[in-house]
């Protein structure tokens, strides 16, 4: 069981093991070239290359290209936040999830969700006021540039690099099933789609797509949702009755079904969920492209709002799966008497189900956007780390200009998104369901641990931050390697030499160790230095005077 | 803006103030979290308590009631976070810039 916990995980983010087995072993068909989905996708991406077009044009400065020149507003980032967040896997992923074992699916939702608040309470408002385009700037504030930013930018990277084959993989095999196009070739299609609306249209046009999408995303839940509960009279215990009725489950849907077992794992994947959240480096940059740090608190509001309406849709619409499909032929494998395509086509034959093949059409379509929209955040985001991180503080020791520097974030873009298409190809058979996984420990075990603290610890510093940091990362690194996934199911190994699934409860732990440890120990000169700097910064982060905002545009 | 930073570190309001949202975020971070693990654990320990129904004869456990009230209360617990935050204390951190600045140029 404690297997299936990380394995659903990983099914949240698209790398569905149900996906991810029926493609291995090659038993799901190609659709037909469905005409409806692509047709409404074909829709989609001309209103939203218009937008870049848009967008490109006003996407001049080095602030326009990472942040929208500061212009979005709360609302607005919320949705696109919600965005990041409705990705098609937590769409799919949770509704065949509610399908396959009803209560469960409730149980991810809530860990997702929680991790919000908690941005919102510790973190949000002080990373606006200290931070300019990426995470690294709050840290480097009063710490060594050169260090902090090489490490946040390997952080950044192994995250954005982990989390994109992963999508990318994910989105290659649902495409081959909705659309009937064949893998290599949607695989293309949205690396090119990806790069085009990044490198030209920056973050104006990521927002934009991202918040396009989640309206349509949150519409077309929404109707389905209305759909089931209309045929149910709007009577809940009828939806939970039928549903009952015709589970091979039957009444233990209702109740936790052993997702959560072991106290470790339980907590280590919380940990993981939570702290990972607010250590994602393409989330954290969505906070700089609002005006202020009151911009920024409302856009965690809209977010936590939409994101918790959305995950309450998907119980709905699992449930309804169960009711209008599980006796239905038209939707069940012939053969093995499951349902067609697996769990996680749930969401898309209910779409059937209730709105013909219009909807179906609608919906396919809109997860197809979805995909789309997430890759090109986390591409921005990792092309940032590069040019912002990397080539202008690291290379340039912050001499750079600005000309230059977003030049060198739009080939960092065209690189990283070639990159991502030919691992996209390269892992097309592989087992990439732990990547998830893994860009989320490394995220609450290097990102998370060092902004928390150069905010909230005045003795932290430089050295302490860079070893325990690099602690964290390597710590993660190896004990998923030498853990039960990798060591084990793909290796081939009989025991794994680390026995849990998931590593955040202890690579976090060792870098929060290490980062306390040696900056305890750190007595140089620039240790007294970055102290006496907190004073500063702390006045920064809470008043958010000298904050960068629209004005100094 | 250094010395700005430095009369805001030294003035007893703003620290009154930092003290007063500190103690804010990390009550209401603690209200989420205690729930939330009590959540978890309870799934991980004592599930059965979650399978019990709402009320006699019906279908609905507790578990489903309590984990949507999860859901609401990230949202409230945000939404009584930044009510407070934009006005209250919004409105203090305005006082303290400008008092910085104005005693800049007595």
């Amino acid at each position: 069981m404690r297997d299936y916990s990380f394995r659903l995980l990983a099914l949240l983010f698209f790398t569905t093991p149900l996906f991810a087995a029926d493609a291995l072993h090659g038993e799901v068909a190609r659709q037909p070239i469905n005409i409806t989905a692509i047709t409404m996708f074909l829709l989609f991406v001309s209103a939203t290359l218009g937008i870049t077009y848009w967008a490109a044009k006003r996407t001049k400065s080095t602030k326009d290209f990472y942040a929208a020149g500061g212009s979005i507003t709360g609302f607005q980032n919320g949705l696109a936040i919600a965005g990041d967040f409705m990705s098609a896997a937590s769409f799919l992923g949770i509704s065949g999830l509610v399908f396959a074992s009803g209560f469960d699916g409730l149980i991810y939702s809530i860990g997702f969700l929680v991790g919000w608040p908690i941005i919102l309470f510790l973190l949000a408002e002080r990373l606006r006021n200290l931070g300019k385009y990426t995470f690294a700037d709050a840290v480097s504030y009063r710490l060594k540039p050169i260090p902090i930013r090489s490490l946040s930018a390997c952080g950044t990277l192994s995250v954005v690099l982990l989390y994109l084959i992963a999508q990318l993989v994910g989105a290659g095999k649902l495409i081959q099933i909705l659309f009937g196009l064949e893998y290599h070739l949607a695989v293309v299609i949205v690396g090119i789609l990806m790069i085009l609306y990044v490198t030209f249209g920056g973050m104006l046009a990521t927002t934009w797509v991202q918040i396009i999408k989640a309206i349509l995303l949150l519409f077309g839940a929404s109707f389905m949702a209305i759909a089931v509960m209309y045929k149910m009279d709007f009577s809940i215990e009828a939806l939970f009755t039928n549903a009952v009725a015709v589970h091979d489950k039957g009444l233990s849907i209702m109740s936790p079904g052993g997702l959560v077992s072991d106290p470790v794992s339980a907590i280590s994947l919380g940990l993981a969920l939570m702290f990972g959240t607010a250590g994602l480096p393409h989330i954290l940059m969505r906070f700089f492209t609002v005006p202020d740090a009151r911009e920024a608190r409302k856009s965690v509001f809209y977010a936590t709002g939409f994101i918790g309406y959305f995950y309450i849709l998907t119980f709905v619409i699992g449930f309804g799966a169960i009711v209008l499909l599980v006796n239905n032929p038209e939707f069940l494998d012939a053969e093995t008497g499951g349902i067609l395509g697996g769990n996680n086509m749930a969401a898309i034959h209910l779409a059937k189900a209730v709105g013909g093949e219009v909807f179906l059409g609608f919906i396919s379509a809109v997860a197809f956007a979805t995909i789309l929209a997430v890759v090109s955040g986390l591409t921005l985001s990792g092309a940032s780390a590069i040019s912002h991180d990397l080539y202008a503080s690291v290379i340039r020791k912050g001499q750079a200009v600005e000309g230059d520097e977003v030049r060198v974030s739009r080939i960092a873009t065209i690189i990283l998104g070639i990159v991502a298409i030919f691992l996209g190809i390269i892992f097309e058979q592989q087992n990439v369901a732990y990547m998830v996984g893994l860009a989320f420990a490394i995220a609450a075990s290097v990102n998370f641990p060092i902004l928390f603290l150069s905010m909230y610890w005045q003795k932290l510093t430089t050295r302490g931050a860079f070893v325990g940091g690099s602690i964290g990362l390597i710590t993660a690194i190896l004990c998923m390697i030498f853990g039960p996934t990798i060591w084990v199911d793909i290796l081939g190994n009989e025991q794994a030499i680390f026995p849990y699934k998931h590593p955040a409860l202890f690579s976090m732990s060792a870098a929060f160790i290490f980062i306390l440890i040696i900056s305890k120990l750190d007595n140089s000169q620039s240790a007294k230095d970055e102290a006496d700097a907190f004073e500063d910064q702390y006045a920064r982060s809470q008043t958010g005077l000298g904050a960068e905002g629209v004005a100094n545009h | 803006m250094q010395h700005l930073y430095r009369r805001i570190y030294a003035d007893p309001e703003f620290h009154e103030l930092e003290l007063k949202r500190g103690r804010f975020s990390w009550l209401l971070s603690a209200i989420l979290l205690i729930s939330y693990f009590s959540f978890i654990l309870i799934i991980a320990f004592a599930p059965q308590i979650f399978s019990v129904p709402i009320f006699e004869g019906s279908i609905i456990t507790w578990g489903i009631p309590v984990g949507l009230f999860i859901i609401l209360l990230s949202f409230l617990l945000t939404g009584i976070y930044i009510f407070r935050a934009n006005n209250e204390f919004d409105q203090l951190t305005k006082d303290i810039i400008e008092h910085a600045k104005e005693s800049g140029d007595a």
